[in-house]
């Protein structure tokens, strides 16, 4: 391995970095008390320490050995395309599961509903339902 | 310095992978135990990353690859077939 000092230190420190957000966003995972406030932890923490090792892999790979690919770009847009969209489905799968509230499970002392939209339309993802049910059933 | 960064980030994704799977188990309901197995998706696309550092060798690229695309589509189906009981209507 060439002698790269700068380079070394700053892959090394990108690696630190995201090590350690990947076990905050799962630590948060853990530890959080309800399924809307765990969902901040993987999709935003840990999305960001998958981010800092593939910045480290694209670094270290031309620097150190020479290869150029652009195959953690591939990685990186897909991920954070798709981090969103799966927060998204889970929430809106809870919201379904749980009937309109946020988080009715008793063990965590949280009861909460959800909040007036405040624009005069219902929440969006209740819409269809309601329409669904003033038809006769199929 | 880098060899002791990456084992450093390697036991730090596998801790975070210990307690994905502690949440997987105890999850109190269905939709916490899907997040969790996203989240152990990714971490996993971020250890084949951090391997590939380690080793040097650039063969995990099109697993990582197809991890994240995977994983994605699993999410998405487990969520459509919590919300409709169906995954293709």
């Amino acid at each position: 391995m060439m002698d790269a000092g700068p380079v070394e230190i700053l892959i090394s420190a990108i690696l630190v970095i995201g090590g350690f957000f990947a076990l905050v966003g799962s630590w948060g995972l853990a530890r959080m008390p309800s399924l809307m406030t765990r969902l901040h932890g993987p999709t935003k923490v840990t999305t960001l320490g998958v981010g800092s090792c593939l910045i480290a892999s694209m670094i270290y790979f031309p620097a150190m050995q020479g290869k150029y690919s652009a195959h953690e770009l591939l990685i990186t847009l897909f991920l954070f395309l798709t981090a969103p969209i799966t927060a998204n489905m889970i929430a809106k799968a809870h919201l379904h599961r749980q009937g309109r509230a946020i988080d009715p499970n008793p063990m965590d002392d949280i009861a909460e509903g959800l909040p007036e939209t405040g624009v005069g339309t219902g929440w969006a993802t209740f819409e269809g339902q309601a329409a669904d049910r003033a038809d006769p059933p199929r | 310095m880098i060899e002791i960064a990456v084992l450093f980030a390697i036991s730090c994704v596998g801790l975070a992978m210990a307690l994905n799977l502690w949440r997987l188990a105890r999850g109190p309901t269905t939709a916490d135990r899907i997040l969790a197995l996203d989240t152990m998706t990714i971490n996993a696309i971020a250890l084949m990353v951090l391997m590939q550092i380690q080793q040097g060798s650039a063969v995990y690229f099109e697993a990582a690859l197809l991890l994240a695309m995977v994983g994605f589509v699993g999410t998405v189906a487990y969520c459509k077939f919590l919300l409709r009981g169906d995954i293709i209507e």
